[in-house]
This record gives structure tokens, sequence and C-alpha cells, in this order.
């Protein structure tokens, strides 16, 4: 495992969640910030989701994109929600 | 206090909670599951929540409610799980001395947390379609809670 290397906790919701066909996961990743591990995945599993249609949690927290991930961190991208 | 819960809210004592001799106003909100969005039947709604964050966020919500709002006490409960038409999805209750601070934490807990709750609610149809709200047809309100749209 090189040093950018890290493995984070992923939860997924709603279309994300169909999409993925899981509800949790984890991943081995080089992203340096949620904002390229979201590209990453999107790529990867054909998310229709943009970025720019999300917001994103680090270990129960809203953050930015621009967050850096590290390792051990539990992630979830949060497709547009409609409670109440 | 905010909560999720899975049991119907119409098995719980929502009010009870509320009750208390300086209140002399008490508004309650209540959001229920209609059968018709968008020209579509609705058959049923499905919601999903981050449970963590969504208690987390909610009470942060009712938390500002009381520091905006002259309110003795705010209360709301949000449905997880697949509910059916008519079924009680979200209830929001506050009390306070007079009844416009009431009304108005009340509208702005509603407001709040249809913006900001991590919940999601996928539509069922009666012709056998389905999807989620705001991600498979992001244009499109919502049938729960008071049918507003959510943005």
């Amino acid at each position: 495992m090189n040093a950018d290397q890290k493995a984070v906790s992923l939860l997924y919701f709603a279309l994300l969640r169909e999409q993925r066909g899981l509800s949790a996961e984890s991943c081995s990743t080089t992203a340096a910030t949620a904002g390229e591990l979201y590209a990453e995945l999107k790529e990867k599993h054909e998310f229709s989701l943009s970025r720019n249609d999300l917001r994103v949690s680090v270990n129960g927290d809203f953050v930015d994109f621009s967050q850096t991930i590290a390792d051990g961190d539990e992630i979830v991208f949060l497709p547009p929600v409609a409670g109440g | 206090m905010f909560a999720l819960s899975e049991e119907p809210l119409e098995n719980i004592d929502l009010k009870g909670p509320l009750v208390r001799r300086d209140a002399g106003a008490c508004v309650e909100f209540r959001g229920m599951v209609r059968d018709a969005n968008q020209g579509k039947e609705v058959s049923s709604l499905e919601y999903q929540a981050y449970a963590g964050l969504a208690e987390k966020e909610g009470t942060k919500i009712l938390k500002e409610t009381t520091e905006k709002f002259e309110v003795l006490e705010a209360r709301c409960l949000h449905r997880t799980g697949h509910l059916q038409i008519g079924d009680l999805a979200v209830w929001v209750g506050v009390v306070s001395v007079h009844r416009s601070d009431a009304f108005a934490a009340c509208k702005y807990i509603i407001d709040e947390l249809k913006q900001r709750l991590p919940i999601w609610k996928k539509e069922h149809y009666t012709n056998g379609d389905s999807g989620w709200i705001r991600s498979d047809s992001p244009s499109a309100p919502a049938t729960g809670g008071d049918g507003e749209p959510s943005n």
C-alpha cells in the first residue's frame, strides 16, 4: 500500500444505494479530497448524479468537497434531500 | 427533542410532552402522504434516512428555533420506512406563551427540515413506476409533508 493510499468506509442512500446495489462498502483510494473521491466513484459505478447535486459528510458532519480525506474516514455522498 | 421513528406516529403520544402550565399556545403541523403528485397517482411512499446525521441536524434546527423565537419547547418526529396514503410522515409541535411565536417557530422548523435533513423519499405509483424525489426527477415537488415543493 503506497503512502497516498487510504481505506475509507462509504455509506449509500436513496438513488446512489440503488445504483451501487449496496448500502455500505469499504474502499481503497488515492483521492486526496472528498470531491476527487466522488469523481472516481461516479466513473467507476456510473452514478447519474453530478457532484453539484450532492452534499457530502465525513464522520457524521457536513463538509465541503474540498475536505481532505484520511484513512478510516466514514464518507457519505448525500443525494438531494426530500424530507417532510 | 427531534427523533426519527420507524413506528407509526399515529401510535405515539406526540403532544403529551408539550403539555405545561406556562404554555398559552400550541401549534402543531402534521404532514401526511397524499395520493397524487405531478399528475401521477401515488400508491405509497418510502422514507430513508441517514439516521446519525439526521438526528444531529434535526436537533440543531430545534435549538436554532428556541434561540430565534420566544418558544417554551419545540418537538419534531419524522417517519422512516414504507408509508401508505394518509399516514403521518412528519409532526412538529411548538408551545409558547403567545400564539404568534408558536406559529412562526413551527413554520421555521418544517421549512428548514425539508431543506436540510438527510432524508429521502421514493414515490411508488399506481402504474407500477417509482422514483426518488429530486434525484430521479429533480424538478418534481414531493407528496409528503405539506406538499410544497422542497426548494
